[in-house]
């Protein structure tokens, strides 16, 4: 193995504490857009998200992703994390890593949490907690394991054939947005989907969960150049590039399309610009990253009216903002990706390196979408052929939070009413007496 | 006794505080309602999704007063929510049989 970097490592270290920072983020983002009966039923999926996995990665799915032995998925040489003394297989030569593998593993974990996570999206007020348990262990030994070997391990076959993914744009959010389409059309729709009106019930929390996502993002892109270096440095700067730009791109097209622009839309524009870039944070310069925010502003708002037109409900839009965004962000990669930016990288169609890149990046979106989609799909029949995946009708009228946490949200008045409702009298009054008592 | 009851803009509750305490009414009772009326409610927009609120917010302000004070309050009570555009609610009054003050047991015109 190589020398250890102390900075590389305490960067890494402290990036992995970052992204973890995210799937907090990611339950009040989406928290504050489900209806308020049902917002403790998201916050808990994502939170136990984060103890799930770290189990399953520690336990075996580490191995998958990154073991060597073939091109599919990893052996399980890893698994339970034995023989870490070893160096990560396939990181040789110039790719050598410069951190402990152990840093390396808890850094990686922190997105192996996120990207199931990233699925309860579509699924909101609906999945019944039992069933999502184990289908997060099942999907992140069968769908994220493998799919991180093909991409980000250098053993892997997409790696191989050269696509590039710096930070996840196919592992995490093409693969998270298949899977959220895949079990909005297992569970079925939302009752009332789409006549009644669901508004999100705390606008707030969607902004203070986008702005921790955005923070905790320079850990996930940054972190992604394993060491404490340039390219670290043109991953933050783009990252913030990229979300600024798709920031005001998402509001414009809400201005020009309904007239205002919301701050739910901000907020929106923010993730769709962040999930993007992700893949291209470190192969693209900091004016490719305005290009890759303005078209992921642009083109997610208008992707999340596919759910309406076609039926399918994606409560929380993981379809319009993590797949299409995915799509956006890897396609551009083999457009504006620069050998300027990373030696290690390839020049991409707009800077002379040819369409060959784009291809690689388009074959690498398809195969990883199709692939999640088909196992998330049959994980989740099979789920439901066993046990009830989604709440009942009683259960679902009455919320996420009282059905299956026995807990509410929110304290709503002192007679534990709906808020603002009236309090009829009650039908015989007490006895008046009839002298004075006291003064 | 009547019970005058007004259905106001809530950003009208303080001019409405201070005109029935003029005419010295010593106690008032509000509450956050919704409803509709006349006034359109408005629409709101969610990721493209256009929500329709037709409920709109309004305060609900309750007193008890004697019978010869009651149109007097009521005068005052409408001059102080008045804006002249659409949405200023409405104020009715019923009469009221008995009025108990918890604390004394005092009734009827003395328990006001």
């Amino acid at each position: 193995m190589p020398a250890i970097d102390t900075g590389a490592t305490a960067w890494v270290l402290a990036s992995a504490a970052l992204v973890l920072l995210m799937t907090p983020g990611l339950a009040f983002f989406y928290g504050g857009m489900v209806r308020g009966k049902n917002v403790l039923g998201m916050l808990m999926q994502n939170f136990a998200a984060i103890a799930i996995v770290s189990i399953v990665w520690v336990v075996v799915s580490y191995s998958l992703a990154f073991g060597g032995g073939s091109d599919i998925v990893g052996n399980l040489h890893f698994a339970g994390l034995q023989h870490m003394s070893q160096a990560v297989p396939g990181y040789v030569g110039a790719g050598a890593q410069v951190i402990p593998p152990m840093a390396f593993v808890v850094f990686q974990l922190m997105f192996a949490v996120i990207t199931p996570a990233l699925i309860t999206g579509s699924t909101a007020d609906r999945w019944k907690f039992g069933a999502f348990v184990p289908f997060v262990v099942l999907w992140s030994i069968l769908v994220y394991g493998p799919v991180a070997h093909w991409v980000f391990s250098p053993e892997g076959w997409l790696f191989k054939r050269g696509a590039l993914d710096f930070a996840g744009g196919t592992v995490v959010h093409v693969n998270a947005g298949a899977a959220g389409l895949a079990m909005a059309l297992v569970l079925g729709r939302r009752r009332g989907w789409p006549k009644e009106q669901m508004r999100p019930h705390n606008v707030p929390f969607v902004l203070l969960g986008a702005g921790l996502l955005w923070f905790g993002w320079f850990g996930f892109n940054a972190g992604s150049a394993l060491g404490a270096n340039n390219l670290a440095a043109y991953a933050f700067v783009n990252t913030n590039t990229a979300t600024a730009a798709a920031l005001l791109g998402w509001i414009t097209v809400e201005k020009l399309k309904y007239g205002k622009s919301t701050t739910l839309g901000a907020a929106s524009g923010a993730v769709a610009g962040l999930v993007a870039i992700t893949p291209c944070a470190g192969f693209v310069s900091p004016l490719g990253s305005i290009a890759v925010g303005v078209l992921a502003g642009g083109i997610c708002p208008l992707a999340i009216g596919l759910k309406t037109r076609f039926g399918f409900d994606d409560s929380l839009d993981v379809v319009g903002v993590h797949l299409f965004g995915g799509v956006v962000g890897s396609l551009c990669v083999g457009l504006f990706a620069t050998i300027d930016t990373n030696s290690a990288g390839k020049d991409g169609l707009f800077y002379g390196g040819g369409l060959g890149l784009l291809g690689e990046q388009a074959l690498a979106v398809v195969s990883v979408m199709g692939y999640s989609f088909v196992v998330t799909f049959v994980i989740g029949k099979v789920i439901s052929l066993v046990i009830r995946s989604r709440l009942t009708a009683e259960e679902e009228i009455i919320g996420m939070d009282v059905a299956m946490h026995g807990e509410s949200a929110y304290e709503l008045g002192a007679a534990g009413g709906t808020g603002g409702g009236t309090q009829s009298l009650p039908a015989v009054r007490p006895p008046v007496p009839t002298t004075g008592v006291g003064t | 006794m009547r019970l005058v009851t007004a259905i106001i803009k809530p950003f009208k509750l303080d001019d409405v505080k201070a005109a029935i305490e003029a005419h010295g009414v010593a106690g008032v009772t509000v509450s956050e309602v919704q409803g509709f009326g006349r006034q359109k409610g408005h629409t709101e927009v969610y990721r493209g999704a256009e929500y329709t609120v037709d409920l709109v917010p309004k305060l609900k302000v309750e007193v008890l007063v004697d019978d010869l004070d009651a149109d007097k309050v009521l005068e005052a009570l409408v001059d102080a929510a008045r804006t002249g555009s659409i949405g200023d609610g409405k104020v009715w009054t019923t009469a009221v049989d008995d009025v108990v003050r918890v604390r004394t047991g005092e009734r009827g015109p003395d328990a006001l």
